[in-house]
């Protein structure tokens, strides 16, 4: 095996890993702030690549449907917050995670309603096609893109959090919201807005993933599961954690495939089980909270 | 008013001493309905999906109504307890008395492994982690293809007749077959009444009602819950090989996570916390879906909708509703 190969599954691998970090951290952001787990995150990353293939078509450009349909799909997730989950708020922490379950159920199947049940092929954009030579080797123009874009919206996101007021309110709202309220912040409108940032990060990585894997009603489930796998192991809440697990999961698959593909599908779960027993709380999770 | 609550109020009590009566001898009741269920619905073979998931069910309930942990990967020892029967069936040539034992303990076993690293987390996480774990119970599957058959899933190892002392059964025969299988129900509901009855039941639900006062009380709440784990791993995989002895086929979907969330489903619709709600969840959940799916192949939307408003509206089920109901009876008398 030489070397250049195993470079270039190692870009691979942060390529995939980025679409996780992405999904990830929506699902992450919402607990840190909310508490709600959101099981309708799979569902809801399905349907932004619908959404941008969509778009897409309508539009004739990828890039519109890159930017219209998270902004579209995070609107929704706010109305699922305003009309259903914020029911939930203080009863059970399970309510709302059965809550999107069902959710779930409705989404997929609407989906197979519109758009049918068979899977569509997601076109790269024409600006994306082909190869660069990365000196080493050869690799998709759309992966590095979407390492590029990803590294973009994680700088935006760290910048609005740590540096500016609506960062601030977001990162106290999540330490104690009674306090918040005492200051006469409207906690449940930053819980709104939460909800939508994390179901438009969802679809963001939906729509990026499109061209990667072909579209259809059920990716959504193995999104799913790969979104905890990260989440769980990166620490529940934490944005660090969702990062350095999606990267290292993401790199993880690309060489177990490399070495012995039919374990590729599996070793993240190992990953995950191994790190519960030495860390329950994840990596950069805080104790106590697991 | 007076007149019409003096007249209404012999009746009252007499509902209360029935629900009382009906719960003190659950297991025969569990029976009785279940003996006649064959004759109540409009086909033998969905009576006898109720019969199965309401075991399944039946088992996670021990884990999420009466422990309160919420796993999303119960289908992971429905499909193991259903695979190992096959395979031990069709592969080593087992007769199935022997098969079901086997693959019964070997679920526990896999429950055991599973518990050890789920039920060191807690809430949420305890929800994701199983999830997981039953996806890569899945993934395993699915590669192992040689044992399981893969995406086809798994075939040939039909039983076609039961010997039981020395009496030749049929069991391609439906009303045959559903009461050999209700034995297998008999036994799990009797399992499952005489856990909850047990002081471990006792602490079970008082981990579920305050963790920290169990652990304070010196219970070791870890272990009960790991136990708990296979205990309700077990009784679900009771469930697995009654559906592969019913199919003669183990699909491969049996391990999917659709299943898993099918389950937590059904024992919502019918009320977790309650010993009848498994089997009135899985009754209803079933009865639903062959209705709906007359008019409309979409089914699942219909079946969505109405869990989501279970949730919002009646978290108790339809029986814990119902039991909800009594005493708010009594005090308008």
């Amino acid at each position: 095996m030489d070397l250049s190969l195993i470079i270039m599954q190692l870009f691979s691998g942060i390529a995939l890993g980025a679409v996780l970090v992405i999904t990830a951290l929506g699902l992450t952001i919402v607990f840190g702030m909310l508490g709600v787990v959101n099981f309708a995150h799979g569902a809801l990353f399905m349907i932004g690549a619908y959404a941008g293939l969509y778009l897409a078509s309508l539009t004739g450009s990828f890039w519109w449907g890159l930017l219209l349909a998270p902004l579209l799909v995070g609107a929704f997730g706010m109305l699922i917050e305003r009309v259903l989950v914020r029911r939930l708020y203080g009863r059970s922490v399970d309510d709302p995670l059965l809550l999107t379950f069902g959710l779930s159920y409705i989404l997929v199947e609407g989906v197979r309603i519109v758009f049918g049940s068979d899977g569509i092929p997601f076109p790269t954009p024409s600006q994306l096609i082909g190869v660069v030579d990365l000196g080493f080797g050869f690799f998709p123009k759309y992966r590095l893109f979407v390492i590029a874009l990803v590294a973009v919206v994680l700088l935006a996101l760290w910048l609005m959090l740590e540096k500016t007021r609506v960062g601030l309110i977001v990162r106290a709202g999540a330490r104690d919201p009674q306090i918040m309220r005492v200051l006469g912040v409207d906690i449940g409108r930053v819980w709104l807005a939460i909800f939508g940032l994390g179901v438009g990060l969802a679809a963001l990585g939906g729509v990026l993933a499109g061209p990667m894997r072909s579209v259809n009603p059920e990716m959504g489930t193995l999104v799913l599961a790969e979104a905890f796998v990260v989440t769980v192991i990166g620490g529940l809440g934490s944005i660090v954690g969702a990062v350095v697990a999606g990267l290292m999961v993401g790199v993880c698959i690309s060489m177990v495939a490399l070495f012995a593909p039919e374990m590729a599908t599996i070793v993240m779960f190992a990953l995950m089980a191994a790190v519960l027993l030495v860390r329950p709380q994840g990596l950069f999770g805080l104790k106590g909270r697991a | 008013m007076a007149m019409q609550s003096s007249g209404a109020a012999p009746a009252l009590p007499q509902a209360q001493r029935v629900m009382a009566a009906i719960a003190d001898h659950r297991v025969l009741v569990s029976l009785v309905a279940l003996a006649l269920l064959p004759w109540l619905l409009p086909s033998k073979a969905l009576a006898v999906n109720v019969l199965i998931y309401g075991v399944v069910v039946m088992g996670y309930n021990l884990l999420f109504g009466y422990t309160g942990l919420l796993s999303f990967g119960h289908a992971a020892f429905f499909g193991t307890g259903a695979y190992l029967t096959g395979i031990a069936i069709g592969r080593f040539g087992l007769p199935w008395f022997a098969a079901v034992p086997l693959a019964i303990a070997a679920s526990t076993a896999l429950a055991a492994a599973i518990g050890t690293i789920s039920t060191r987390t807690r809430g949420i996480y305890f929800s994701m982690v199983t999830l997981a774990l039953a996806q890569l119970v899945y993934y395993v599957a699915l590669q192992a293809s040689s044992w399981t058959g893969g995406e086809n899933g798994l075939r040939g190892f039909t039983v076609d007749h039961v010997n039981l002392l020395g009496l030749q059964i049929n069991f391609l025969d439906p009303v045959n077959k559903y009461y050999v299988l209700m034995a297998f129900a008999a036994l799990a509901i009797w399992a499952q009444s005489r856990i909850l009855n047990s002081p471990f039941g006792a602490v079970i639900e008082a981990i579920r009602e305050n963790e920290q006062r169990a652990r304070a009380c010196g219970y070791d709440v870890e272990r009960c819950k790991l136990i708990v784990f296979m205990l309700s791993g077990a009784i679900s995989a009771i469930g697995g090989c009654m559906s592969a002895l019913h199919l003669s086929i183990v699909p491969l979907d049996i391990l999917h996570y659709q299943t898993s969330g099918m389950i937590v489903m059904m024992v919502l619709l019918g009320g977790a916390r309650s010993f009848f709600g498994p089997f009135i969840g899985a009754a209803v959940f079933l009865i639903l879906e062959d209705v709906v799916s007359i008019w409309t192949p979409h089914w699942q939307i219909v079946v969505g909708a109405i869990f989501v408003g279970f949730v919002l509206f009646l978290p108790k089920g339809i029986w814990g509703t119902l039991l909800d109901l009594l005493p708010a009876a009594r005090e308008r008398r």
